[in-house]
C-alpha cells in the first residue's frame, strides 16, 4: 500500500514514515493495526446478527394466530429495497477509488450518492413497517412479528448509524483534506457499508425469500 | 409521564433500614475520600495520570482497583445471605424480608462475575500483555481507556439501585418469565440490563483491542510460540470475548424490547419462548466462565515457571489445550439446563462434550505439577495461591464433571450442590490467580513488594475459609437444600449452615487483612524497594524494564531470540559477563491523554439512568452528548507527543546502570 507519510503504530518511533524500521519483525504499522481491529468488530456484529436469525428461525412459526410471513411479504418492494443497498454499496467503492487519488469533487459526490441510496432503502423499509403496523401486524402482536422487527430493524438501526457515520466522514475529509487517518476511518467506513450488504443478502434469502415461497 | 418519568420520591428507602444506612455510609466515605484528595491536591495528578490516560498500565490498575473495590461490596451481599441462612430457620424469619433477600442474591452474582471477577481478569490483561509482548502499549490506547470508564459507567448503575430504586430480584441471569414487565414491574431488572448492556459494550471493544495487539503488536522476534502462556490465554480470552458478548447484547436487548416496548420473545404469551432465553444466556454464559478462568491458567503458569526456576513443563501442549477449552468452551451451553427436556440425545451429547472439557484441563494440571516437579521451589506467596488452587479446583473439577452426568444433573440441578461447585471453580481458579498475579505484579506496578508474612496469613484465611464455607453445601445440596432460600425449612441443617457462615466470615477476615497488608506495605515501602525490575528472578520481558515501568515500557523494543524472551537475555548476559551493547535511541512517540472516555462513560450514565427511569428526553440528551464527544474526538490534530530523545537517554542509563549491578551480583552467584 502507498501511503505516504503516516504516523507509525504506537510507540515506534520512525518520524512519521509508513517503515516501523523493523521489516516485517516487530509491530504492523497503522495502516495494518487499524483495519484489522476493525475487521474483527465487524465479525463480532456477524455473531450479534447470527443470534437474531437463530432467534427468528426459532420463532418464525410462533404467530400465535396472528398473520404469517407469506401474508405480510412483497417481494418486489424487497427487490427495490435491495438494489437500492447495492448500488449505495456500488457507489461507495467509486467513492473509495476516487479518495484515493484525492479528488475531492467525486469523493463528496460519491459518498453523497452512497448515502442517498442508504436512505432510500431505510425509506422503503420504515414504509413496510409502516404498512405492517397499520394492517395489525405490529412486532406485538405475536413472537414471530417480535422476531422480525428486531432482526430487520437492527440492520436498519445499523444503516442508519451507518449514514450518521458517513455524514460526519463527508464533513471531515471537506474540512481537513485527505489526511492519512481520515482515509483509514474511510476505508473502515467502506469495510462497515458492505458489511451490512452481506447481513442483508442474509436477511433477504432467510426471511424474504424463503418466506414467500409458495 | 411526568418530567421524571418513574423517578419520584419515593424511589429513595426512607423505609428500609439496612439499604439507607448502608446508602448513607458508602455517601460518607465518598465525601471523606473526596475531601482527602482535595487535601492533598491530587484531582489534577489522577486526572492526568489515572482518569484520562491512555497507558495501558494505569488503566490496568484502574480496573483492578475497581475490581477489589466492588469485592468488598460482594462480599458484604455474601455475608449477609450467609448470616440470614443461619438465622432464618425454623420459626425464626431472619432480618432479611424476601424482596430483600432477593434483590442480594441478584446483585451478589451480577457483581461478582461482571464487576469484579471481569475487571479484575481485565486489568491483568492490560497490565501484563504489552510488557510481556515487549511493546509500548495495546492497539487502540484511547479505546481501551474508553472501555474502562465503561465498565465503571455499569458498576456505579449497579450501586445506584442501592440509593434510588431497587435491584433486580431475579437472579444474577434475570431468567424470564419472571424478569418480564408482568411478574416484575419494577425497575430493578431495568438496572440490571442498562448496566449490563453498557459495561458490555467496554468489554467488547476490549475484545477487539487485545486480539488486535497479540496478533499485530509484538515486539521483533517475539513469534506466536515465543508468546509467555499469559499472553496465550489471554488470546483465547479475548476471542471468547468477541465471539460470546455480542450474543449477550442480543439477550438482554431482547428482554429490553419485551420490557420496554411489549414484544414478546420471552413472555408466556404471544408466541413467547422463555426457554429460548435460557439458551441464548448460556451461549455467552458458558464461554464466559472460560473468559474469566484461561487468563488465570495463564498466571498460574507464570508463577508456576518463574517460583520453580525452570521453563514451563509441556509449553505447546498448554497452549494446545488452551485453544481446545476455548472452542469446546462453545459446545457444552445446554449441560446448564438438562432439565429442560431437549430429551436424552441431545443430553447425552452435550454431557460427553462437558466431560470432554476436563481432559485439556487436566493436561494443564500436570503440566504445573510436572513444572514444579524437579524445581527448585520458591514458597513466596504466589505459589502458596498456586498449590491452593490446585487442590481445590481439582476437587471443583470433579464435582463438575458428575454434575455433566444428565441424570446426576437431574437430581442436584438448581441445589446447594451446584452452588457449591461453581464457587470451588471461580474462587479456587479466578480469585486465587488473582490473589497470586496481585502478589506478583505488584511490584512491577508500584516498585515495592507486600508483605510477605500478611500475604500467606490471607492465603489461609481464603483457603480455609473458603473450604469451611463450600463443603457443606456440597452436603446440604445431596440433601435436597435448593439455591436462594430464604427460610430454611429443616432444623437439620442449621448446623451445617453455621460452619459455612464461620467460612464466609473468615474470608471476611482474609479480605480484611489484604487491606492490612496493602497499608502495611506502602508504610514499610522503603525497605522492600524493587531496584531491580526484577524482584522474583523473572524469565518474561516485563521483569526486563524498570519497576515501575516508564510510560513507554521500553526505551527499544527487545529483539527475541528464544522461547523465555527476558531468560535467555539475562543467561547470555552472565555467560557473557556483560550487558548487551547500547542501542541507538530515538526520540518515542505515545498517545495523548484525553478525557473522552470518562465523558462517554458520563454521558453513557445519564443515558442509561434515563432509561431505567423513562426520562426520555434526558436519555435523548445523553446519545447527542456521546455523539458529540466522538465527533469532537474524531476532529482531533493532536495523536501523539514525542517523548525526547535525553528523557529516553537519561532513563534508559539508569536502567543499564541498574542492570549492570544486578549482573554483578548474578555473576557472583555459584
Amino acid at each position: 500500500m502507498t501511503t505516504g507519510t503516516e504516523a507509525p503504530a504506537i510507540g515506534l518511533t520512525h518520524m512519521g514514515s509508513e517503515d516501523t524500521g523493523l521489516g516485517n519483525r516487530g509491530p504492523q504499522s497503522k495502516s495494518i493495526v487499524v483495519p484489522y481491529g476493525f475487521w474483527l468488530f465487524v465479525l463480532s456484529d456477524m455473531v450479534l446478527f447470527s443470534a437474531l436469525f437463530a432467534t427468528y428461525a426459532s420463532l418464525v412459526h410462533a404467530t400465535d394466530g396472528g398473520p404469517v410471513t407469506s401474508q405480510l411479504f412483497d417481494r418486489t418492494t424487497v427487490a427495490i429495497e435491495t438494489l437500492a443497498l447495492l448500488i449505495s454499496s456500488f457507489i461507495c467503492g467509486i467513492a473509495i477509488i476516487a479518495a484515493k487519488r484525492e479528488n475531492m469533487f467525486w469523493t463528496q459526490t460519491a459518498l453523497f450518492l452512497t448515502g442517498f441510496f442508504g436512505f432510500v432503502f431505510l425509506v422503503l423499509e420504515l414504509t413496510e413497517f409502516g404498512h405492517m403496523i397499520s394492517i395489525g401486524a405490529p412486532p406485538q402482536r405475536s413472537a414471530f412479528l417480535s422476531s422480525f422487527f428486531t432482526l430487520v430493524g437492527c440492520h436498519g438501526a445499523h444503516v442508519t448509524c451507518g449514514l450518521l457515520w458517513l455524514g460526519t466522514m463527508m464533513a471531515q475529509i471537506w474540512a481537513k483534506g485527505f489526511q492519512q487517518h481520515i482515509m483509514r476511518r474511510l476505508l473502515c467506513f467502506s469495510i462497515f457499508w458492505h458489511a451490512l450488504d452481506i447481513i442483508w443478502v442474509a436477511i433477504f434469502t432467510i426471511v424474504y425469500l424463503i418466506g414467500t415461497l409458495p | 409521564m411526568s418530567f421524571f418519568g418513574r423517578l419520584t420520591w419515593e424511589a429513595i428507602p426512607i423505609h428500609e433500614p439496612i439499604p439507607l444506612i448502608t446508602s448513607l455510609v458508602v455517601l460518607l466515605v465518598l465525601a471523606a475520600i473526596a475531601v482527602w484528595i482535595t487535601r492533598n491536591h491530587w484531582w489534577s495528578y489522577l486526572w492526568h495520570e489515572y482518569i484520562t490516560s491512555p497507558d495501558h498500565k494505569k488503566i490496568g490498575i484502574m480496573y483492578i482497583t475497581l475490581g477489589l473495590v466492588m469485592l468488598v461490596r460482594g462480599f458484604a451481599d455474601a455475608i449477609m445471605m450467609r448470616a440470614q441462612q443461619s438465622l432464618a430457620i425454623g420459626s425464626s424469619q431472619g432480618y432479611l424480608p424476601p424482596e430483600h433477600y432477593n434483590q442480594i442474591f441478584s446483585a451478589h452474582g451480577t457483581i461478582m462475575i461482571f464487576f469484579v471477577a471481569m475487571p479484575l481478569v481485565i486489568g491483568f490483561m492490560n497490565f501484563v500483555v504489552p510488557l510481556q509482548l515487549g511493546v509500548r502499549d495495546v492497539a487502540f490506547p484511547t479505546m481501551n481507556n474508553v472501555s474502562f470508564w465503561l465498565t465503571a459507567s455499569g458498576a456505579l448503575l449497579v450501586n445506584l439501585s442501592l440509593f434510588l430504586g431497587e435491584f433486580a430480584r431475579t437472579g444474577w441471569l434475570a431468567f424470564p418469565p419472571l424478569s418480564e414487565t408482568q411478574f416484575s414491574p419494577g425497575v430493578g431488572v431495568d438496572y440490571y440490563l442498562v448496566a449490563l448492556q453498557i459495561s458490555g459494550v467496554g468489554t467488547l471493544l476490549t475484545g477487539v483491542n487485545f486480539v488486535t495487539t497479540i496478533l499485530k503488536i509484538r515486539a521483533p522476534g517475539m513469534s506466536y510460540l515465543r508468546m509467555p502462556v499469559f499472553c496465550w490465554t489471554a488470546l483465547a480470552s479475548n476471542l471468547l470475548i468477541i465471539a460470546a458478548f455480542p450474543v449477550l447484547t442480543v439477550t438482554l436487548g431482547l428482554l429490553m424490547l419485551d420490557r420496554y416496548l411489549g414484544f414478546h420473545f420471552f413472555t408466556n404469551d404471544g408466541g413467547g419462548n422463555s426457554m429460548l432465553y435460557m439458551n441464548l444466556i448460556w451461549v455467552w454464559g458458558h464461554p464466559e466462565v472460560y473468559i474469566l478462568v484461561l487468563p488465570a491458567f495463564g498466571i498460574y503458569s507464570e508463577v508456576a515457571s518463574t517460583f520453580s526456576g525452570k521453563p514451563l513443563f509441556g509449553y505447546r501442549s498448554m497452549v494446545f489445550a488452551t485453544l481446545a477449552i476455548c472452542i469446546i468452551s462453545f459446545m457444552v451451553w445446554l449441560h446448564h439446563f438438562f432439565t429442560m427436556g431437549a430429551g436424552a440425545d441431545v443430553n447425552a451429547v452435550f454431557g460427553i462434550a462437558s466431560m470432554i472439557i476436563a481432559v485439556p484441563t487436566g493436561v494443564k494440571i500436570f503440566n504445573w505439577l510436572f513444572t514444579m516437579y524437579g524445581g527448585r521451589v520458591r514458597f513466596n506467596v504466589p505459589v502458596y495461591w498456586l498449590i491452593g488452587f490446585m487442590l481445590t479446583f481439582t476437587i471443583g473439577g470433579l464435582t463438575g464433571v458428575l454434575l455433566a452426568i444428565p441424570p446426576v444433573d437431574f437430581i442436584v440441578h438448581n441445589s446447594l450442590f451446584l452452588i457449591a461447585h461453581f464457587h470451588q471453580v471461580i474462587i479456587g481458579a479466578v480469585v486465587f490467580a488473582i490473589m497470586a498475579g496481585y502478589t506478583y505484579w505488584f511490584p512491577k506496578a508500584f516498585g515495592f513488594t507486600l508483605d510477605e508474612r500478611l500475604g500467606k496469613a490471607v492465603f489461609w484465611c481464603w483457603f480455609i475459609g473458603f473450604h469451611l464455607a463450600f463443603m457443606p453445601l456440597y452436603v446440604l445440596g445431596l440433601w435436597g437444600a435448593t439455591r436462594r432460600m430464604q427460610h430454611i425449612p429443616d432444623a437439620a441443617w442449621a448446623p451445617w449452615l453455621d460452619v459455612a457462615f464461620v467460612g464466609a466470615a473468615i474470608i471476611g477476615l482474609g479480605i480484611f487483612l489484604t487491606v492490612v497488608q496493602l497499608l502495611y506495605s506502602i508504610k514499610t515501602r522503603d525497605r522492600r524497594r524493587d531496584i531491580t525490575g526484577d524482584p522474583w528472578d523473572g524469565r518474561t520481558l516485563e521483569w526486563l524494564t524498570l519497576s515501575p515501568p516508564p510510560h513507554y515500557n521500553f526505551a527499544v523494543l527487545p529483539d527475541v531470540h528464544g522461547e523465555e524472551a527476558y531468560w535467555t537475555r539475562k543467561q547470555t548476559a552472565i555467560k557473557e559477563e556483560k550487558l548487551i551493547a547500547e542501542p541507538n535511541y530515538q526520540p518515542i512517540e505515545m498517545p495523548v491523554n484525553t478525557p473522552t472516555g470518562v465523558i462517554v462513560a458520563f454521558f453513557a450514565s445519564v443515558c442509561g439512568f434515563a432509561i431505567i427511569w423513562y426520562i426520555w428526553w434526558l436519555a435523548i440528551l445523553g446519545l447527542i452528548g456521546a455523539f458529540a464527544i466522538f465527533v469532537w474526538y474524531a476532529w482531533r490534530d493532536e495523536h501523539e507527543h514525542i517523548i525526547p530523545l535525553d528523557e529516553v537517554i537519561a532513563n534508559a542509563r539508569e536502567r543499564r546502570r541498574v542492570r549492570h549491578e544486578l549482573l554483578q551480583e548474578l555473576i557472583k552467584q555459584p
